[in-house]
């Protein structure tokens, strides 16, 4: 079995830091991942309110032990502030995707907008054959939309990967 | 504040930061700097080597010898992916060095120019930190910080590329004063004294307990509490080989190195300890063979500086993070002040007898010459507070041995790479650093010629070693491996016509011996030992001479293969 099957099998870590907005730093970070044989299944980065100072938020997959093991070598690094593992109970994340569902008549076009609005996802864009639809909240809510209009005929997707923060 | 070319700042950073001596190769790009050394001639000197492997690898012995930071240097491309290997070398047994490379002028990088290699992405995964200094006022702050990382915390190498304009550039020289802050490294130096508590509570309680030390109390320089620690104890100490001396191998509680190549007894007490004690080292995998089945009778206690450490290979039951000085200290504080009992017992008793029986302490007479031999004359013959650097091969493992270090940082090997031609430059480097001691770098036939052009080096700036070569035309470890795992089908480990070792030192300006009898060893070796110039002594040794005993990769530290004269267990 390729490693990243074995992996995906494993359970979803969320992984938080806080880190000196320099170059290479990401290419420091995305070492410590991949030295180790690690996917990183998403990666978001942006601005703080601190200049210089952003946040990103890596999902990876593995068993505790190792993603404790890659938390340990990414605090170590000189350029990340704060490194933390988030817990799914003790967080909130959200995750964005715009998909492209192809519609060929007016019958499945109001079929996937009653399924947009069920989930409250937003049209932003509208074709001819298409529909572009925004859609966000967490990761699971995102795959369940993605796959009940996946027989529609999906397009195109695109999804930002989860951001997160821990909850006070 | 003076203004000053950054070139210039380089050499004013390095006079800052106390450097003396530097080891480097010049270049196009790093020309800028070697402009600015002509007027230091006399503050810092600057060795020039013959291959930048042997720059990074100078450095290494020179941090090793001296306990300071060891600098290298080297021009863009070739020049600084020659310096990878030392690098690397550094990073895996955590050696303070910061290597300075030049880099081509900033409009160039990304374009392919002559001479460039991306020496900050090829340096990243070898180095404890790495800086590419695109903004010349970066250029103080930067080597101030560079310092102070390769020694802050776990030590290492710290890499920094400069490109040949901003080395051009000039700049405010503003050198940062005390200490600097960095807010992304902040190592806990201080045990925390709950958990030191615990462990004092856990050794009152324990009725084998064994020390194992790492390289760890050497960069601490904690081997006079580690000393004390297993006397208090009454506890017998193994020591990694990056340890080899943080206790001398004399002392009668040293029961020297464990692991693959390790004593019969060393590993036997750490099958049969119920605390080990693991101070300052990481439970590398030719320490532990297979990790499921190491120390299985033993509590473990794991004393180390880098939190990653902790449980990265083996279980722990009480992990403490921080500086290994500062923790046995506290330590020996809290167990003078609580009431035990540390008397002689069967394990002990054990302990002892299979010491005697594998003191490995013999004088193996007769023809062809033994490896063993060469170094019992070694321990003759050696002053007390000489300096033996290895290669990598058959012949460094008997040395950890065989070899009797003193004292820490008199031994010195590649450990974590295990790299051939380490020897000869670190031992130049050692030799820079500790000129009024004799160093000697311990070879195989195969690890010398790697690196042998550095006998120039060595000859021309008057840094007399001996290398005492033990030939036995074959690249040994290799061949031993095949003979034991490969059912002798030799492939690729035979050297065939060696070179006239002799003629080629002299070609060097050096001197050199040949020794073919057992009974010339001892007067060859006290006149190599007593050179004053760069020396090659090449002894022909037996080729079946294999180094046991052994626990073949992945195995379990009690079942080894033995050796003539080891213990059965
Ligand atoms: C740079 C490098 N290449 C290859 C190896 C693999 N290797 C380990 S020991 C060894 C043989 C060393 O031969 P020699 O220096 O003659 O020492 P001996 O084992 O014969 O004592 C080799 C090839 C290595 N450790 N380092």
């Amino acid at each position: 079995m390729a490693k990243n099957e074995t992996d995906a099998k494993q359970a979803l870590h969320i992984i938080s830091m806080l880190v000196e907005d320099k170059f290479g730093v990401l290419q420091r970070i995305s070492g410590v991942f991949s030295r180790r044989g690690f996917n990183m299944d998403s990666l978001t980065v942006g601005a703080t309110t601190t200049p210089g100072v952003s946040r990103m938020t890596i999902t990876t997959r593995g068993t505790d032990e190792r993603v404790e093991q890659i938390v340990k070598q990414l605090s170590k690094l000189v350029e990340t502030l704060k490194v933390s593992e988030l817990s799914p109970d003790d967080s909130v994340s959200r995750e964005i995707a715009l998909v492209k569902v192809s519609v060929k008549d007016f019958a499945t076009r109001s079929e996937v907008l009653s399924y947009a609005d069920i989930f409250r996802a937003r049209v932003v864009d509208v074709a001819a054959k298409s529909l572009t639809i925004e859609i966000t909240g967490e990761s699971t809510k995102v795959d369940a939309f993605i796959d009940l209009i996946k027989p529609f005929g999906i397009k195109e997707v695109v999804r930002t990967g989860i951001c997160a923060l821990q909850r006070d | 504040m003076a203004k000053m070319k950054g070139a210039k700042a380089v050499v004013e950073a390095l006079k800052k930061e106390g450097v003396t001596t530097m080891f480097g190769f010049p270049g196009g790009a790093n020309m800028p700097i070697y402009d600015a050394l002509i007027e230091e001639e006399k503050n810092l000197r600057h060795i020039l080597v013959r291959h930048e492997q042997g720059a990074a690898h100078a450095a290494e012995g020179y941090a090793r010898a001296s306990g300071t930071t060891g600098v290298c240097m080297a021009t863009s491309g070739p020049g600084g992916t020659n310096l990878l290997t030392g690098i690397a070398d550094a990073y895996l047994d955590s050696v303070p060095i910061v290597a300075i490379t030049a880099q081509v002028s900033s409009h160039l990088i990304g374009g392919d120019a002559f001479q460039e290699a991306d020496l900050f992405g090829l340096t990243m995964p070898i180095t404890k930190h790495n800086y590419k200094i695109l903004d010349a006022q970066e250029l103080p702050k930067v080597f101030k910080e560079a310092f102070a990382l390769t020694r802050l915390g776990r030590p290492g190498p710290v890499a920094i590329d400069i490109p040949k304009d901003v080395l051009n550039t000039m700049i405010e020289f503003n050198y940062p004063k005390g200490e600097l802050k960095i807010p992304g490294y902040q190592p806990q130096l201080i045990g925390h004294p709950e958990q030191i508590k615990k462990a004092v509570d856990m050794i009152v309680a324990a009725e084998r307990p064994l020390i194992l030390a790492g390289g760890g109390i050497i960069a601490s320089n904690a081997h006079q509490e580690l000393v004390a620690l297993a006397e208090a104890l009454f506890a017998p100490v193994t020591t990694t080989l990056m340890a080899k001396g943080a206790i001398s191998d004399l002392h009668p509680l040293c029961l020297n190195q464990p692991g693959m190549h390790g004593r019969v007894v060393a590993n036997w007490a750490i099958q049969n300890c119920d605390l080990l004690i693991c101070i300052g080292a990481r439970f590398d995998d030719r320490i532990t063979g297979d990790p499921a089945t190491f120390a299985t009778n033993a509590k473990i206690i794991h004393i180390d500086i880098d939190t990653a450490e902790i449980g990265k290979n083996v279980r722990v039951h009480l992990p403490i993070v921080g500086d290994a000085k500062s923790i046995l200290t506290e330590m020996l504080k809290m167990l003078a002040n609580v009431k035990y009992t540390k008397g002689e017992n069967e394990w002990r008793k054990r302990i002892k007898e299979l010491k005697r029986e594998c003191t490995c302490d013999f004088n193996l007479k007769g023809n062809p010459i033994k490896p063993q031999k060469v170094i019992w004359e070694l321990n003759q013959l050696m002053p007390k507070d000489g300096i033996l650097v290895t290669e990598v091969g058959q012949h460094q493992m008997f040395a950890m041995h065989f070899y009797k270090a003193p004292g820490p940082r008199q031994f010195i090997s590649s450990g974590g790479l295990g790299t051939m031609g380490f020897g000869l430059p670190a031992a130049i480097g050692a030799k820079a650093a500790k000129p009024d001691k004799t160093v000697v770098d311990l070879a195989g036939d195969g690890s010398i010629l790697m690196v042998n052009q550095e006998f120039t080096t060595s000859v021309e700036h008057d840094l007399p070693v001996a290398a005492v070569v033990l030939n036995n035309n074959w690249l040994g470890m290799v061949k031993q491996w095949q003979k034991l795992f490969f059912e002798k089908r030799y492939s690729g480990t035979n050297l065939g016509k060696m070179p006239n070792f002799v003629k080629l030192i002299e070609a060097y300006h050096g001197k050199g011996e040949r020794v073919e009898r057992e009974s010339e060893v001892h007067d060859a070796l006290q006149r190599a030992l007593k050179t004053d110039v760069a020396f090659l002594l090449d002894i022909v040794t037996d080729p079946e001479e294999d180094i046991l005993p052994m626990v073949p990769a992945g195995g379990r530290l009690d079942h080894m293969i033995l050796g003539k004269p080891c213990p059965k267990i």
